[in-house]
């Protein structure tokens, strides 16, 4: 198989043992594997600390990126010729390891978007347009990114349904007896980040997903944020929908996956019409393709699908329990150091979370942060961070958040400690 | 009473100020500082209709028309935003509108601060600039009509 020919070299741990899991967790290497890492910026090396909006991409998945469209192009699916074959067995392999990562039962529940935003926008279009009805509701979170708000309150506006949003504490911890009490016959749909982009909060979600399946709602799970660091089974999670993109777990932009559960994907209409999504087009009648294509009309991200694939080995291969150890350990350092800053407050401080530290420094503007630490090679990400709702609730109208990834290193961390020292005392 | 100085003096100035910092530190250190040298815009015209759409900063400003100059007044939450527009508000404040307008401000590339001007949406540079201008052609406007 052609796919197996790329220059793609995954032995990027130190040791021979067999399961990922033993292998020592070699950081040397695995920053090699990511040539960006290597950048100067403003004159000095470029420290990432900005994952939670887009990971960097190993040389495996741009590797598989080029290799594809110098070995394999062709358009999928349909040409009975050899690479049209190849790229078709390209693309339905990602859609097999995707199954994979995620725990889904069949490939079937597979699809492929453009990202998270895409799959939320396909549920709440195909899913609400079918289903809802006045007055329904649909529980959503303070927590929520714009992505997971706005697709819900365009089609309840159009479908007269009802958005009843769950509240947090100040700390930005989920009010589950606020969820409870919100839950009621009138719940037809649930829509819950999993991990807060703004503060990484890891969200209760099976504990959300059962409950709102008591009160006969269905769930779905946005996991743009999740899916890079947590262990995700939607089976045993039991959720109906599960999305996140491909650019946040190391993989290219432009792409990423809905889940869905089959018998309700199976009920939903077509979200978009077009090439690939037909079974049979008459001027009086058309019938639809069968799950997953039904959903992914007009030609794909064929080149980016492909590549994804070589993303999800990356995580597999170091394996996310090493990762989330790695992760927490500089989670720990960043957030010891930082409650040292005179001024500094972490919004979230709480132990649930993934390896993303927000914080505000009294009388200091967001943007003069991320402009001074710019200054020093240092990349974080300030402002609302697309969550205005909480960022209202909290009292503040932005953060600098830090967000770490597998190659960030502890030296980084303190590269960022010293950054707002110096950021302090410029404006001080 | 001598000459209001012309745009491209001021510019020359700043450019000239700028020219005697080696590092970054010390530049933006005194922008800063010209920020925190700024008089405060008075709350009553911290209005939304004032409101200069940035994505991370408020920007503030007013201006005003006497015997054929414009008159800017300007503030922002943030320290190097206020730098920034400082100097804007010391090159165009007090010259003829018809200068203003025409106005190409090399000074932002000359001190190596075009970055500040990039549409990353993240800061109302741009918007400011194009928010003077406008406004100077308003008053040109207006006193076009009431000579007509």
């Amino acid at each position: 198989m052609s796919i197996d020919s790329y220059p793609i070299d995954l032995n990027l741990i130190s040791d021979m043992q067999d399961a990922p899991i033993h292998k020592a967790f070699d950081i040397d290497r695995i920053r090699a594997e990511f040539p960006i890492l290597q950048r100067i910026v403003k004159g000095k090396p470029l420290v990432y600390l900005d994952n939670a909006a887009t990971t960097q991409k190993p040389r495996i998945v741009t590797d598989a990126l080029a290799g594809y469209y110098h070995s394999n192009n062709a358009n999928i699916h349909r040409g009975i010729h050899t690479l049209a074959e190849e790229a078709t067995a390209a693309f339905e392999a990602t859609r097999e390891t995707a199954r994979r990562f995620i725990g889904a039962a069949s490939t079937d529940e597979v699809i492929f978007t453009k990202g998270t935003t895409d799959g939320i926008n396909l549920v709440a279009s195909s899913w609400g347009r079918k289903n809802l009805r006045q007055g329904d509701e649909i529980i959503i979170s303070t927590l929520e990114h714009h992505s997971n708000i706005v697709p819900w309150q365009m089609i309840a506006e159009e479908k007269g349904a009802v958005i009843r949003v769950i509240p947090v504490s100040d700390n930005g911890v989920l009010d589950e007896e606020a969820f409870h009490e919100l839950l009621s016959e009138k719940t037809r749909f649930i829509s819950i980040v999993h991990v807060s982009n703004a503060l990484g909060l890891i969200n209760p979600v099976k504990e959300i997903i059962d409950a709102g399946h008591r009160a006969g709602a269905l769930v779905m799970v946005d996991g743009a944020q999740s899916s890079v660091h947590l262990d995700i089974d939607v089976q045993s999670l039991d959720c109906d929908f599960f999305a996140f993109s491909g650019h946040k777990v190391y993989g290219p932009t432009g792409v990423g996956v809905l889940y869905g559960k089959r018998h309700i994907l199976e009920d939903m209409p077509p979200y978009q019409g077009g090439g690939e999504m037909i079974k049979e087009v008459r001027f009086d009648r058309t019938t639809y393709n069968e799950l997953p294509y039904k959903f992914e009309a007009g030609t794909p991200n064929i080149a980016d699908v492909v590549a994804l694939k070589y993303a999800f080995e990356f995580i597999n291969e170091i394996g996310k329990e090493q990762i989330r150890k790695h992760e927490d350990d500089l989670l720990l350092h960043a957030t010891q150091q930082l409650r040292e800053i005179d001024g500094l407050r972490i919004i979230g401080d709480v132990d649930r979370k993934v390896s993303v530290v927000s914080f505000v420094i009294e009388n200091i503007h967001t943007q003069d942060i991320a402009i001074l630490l710019d200054n020093q090679g240092i990349a974080v990400r300030t402002g609302h961070h697309c969550t205005q709702p909480l960022m209202h609730r909290l009292g503040i109208p932005g953060t600098t958040r830090a967000s770490f990834a597998v190659y960030n290193t502890r030296s980084e961390v303190d590269s960022l400690v010293n950054g707002l020292l110096k950021v302090k005392k410029m404006l001080g | 009473m001598h000459a209001h100085p012309s745009i491209s003096q001021i510019e020359e100035e700043i450019v000239e100020e700028f020219s005697l910092f080696d590092n970054w530190e010390d530049k933006y250190e005194y922008i800063i500082d010209m920020g925190k040298k700024l008089p405060p815009l008075d709350e009553m015209h911290k209005t939304e209709d004032n409101k200069i759409r940035g994505c991370q900063s408020a920007v503030w400003m007013v201006s005003s028309y006497s015997e054929g100059r414009v008159h800017y007044n300007a503030d922002s939450d943030a320290m190097i935003v206020k730098g920034l527009i400082s100097m804007l508000v010391r090159v165009l404040s007090g010259q003829k509108a018809e200068d203003i307008r025409s106005a190409e401000l090399k000074f932002i590339e000359k001190i190596d601060m075009s970055s500040h001007l990039a549409q990353t949406r993240s800061n109302g540079l741009r918007a400011m600039v194009k928010q003077m201008k406008l406004d100077a052609t308003v008053w040109a406007m207006k006193e076009q009509g009431n000579q007509g």
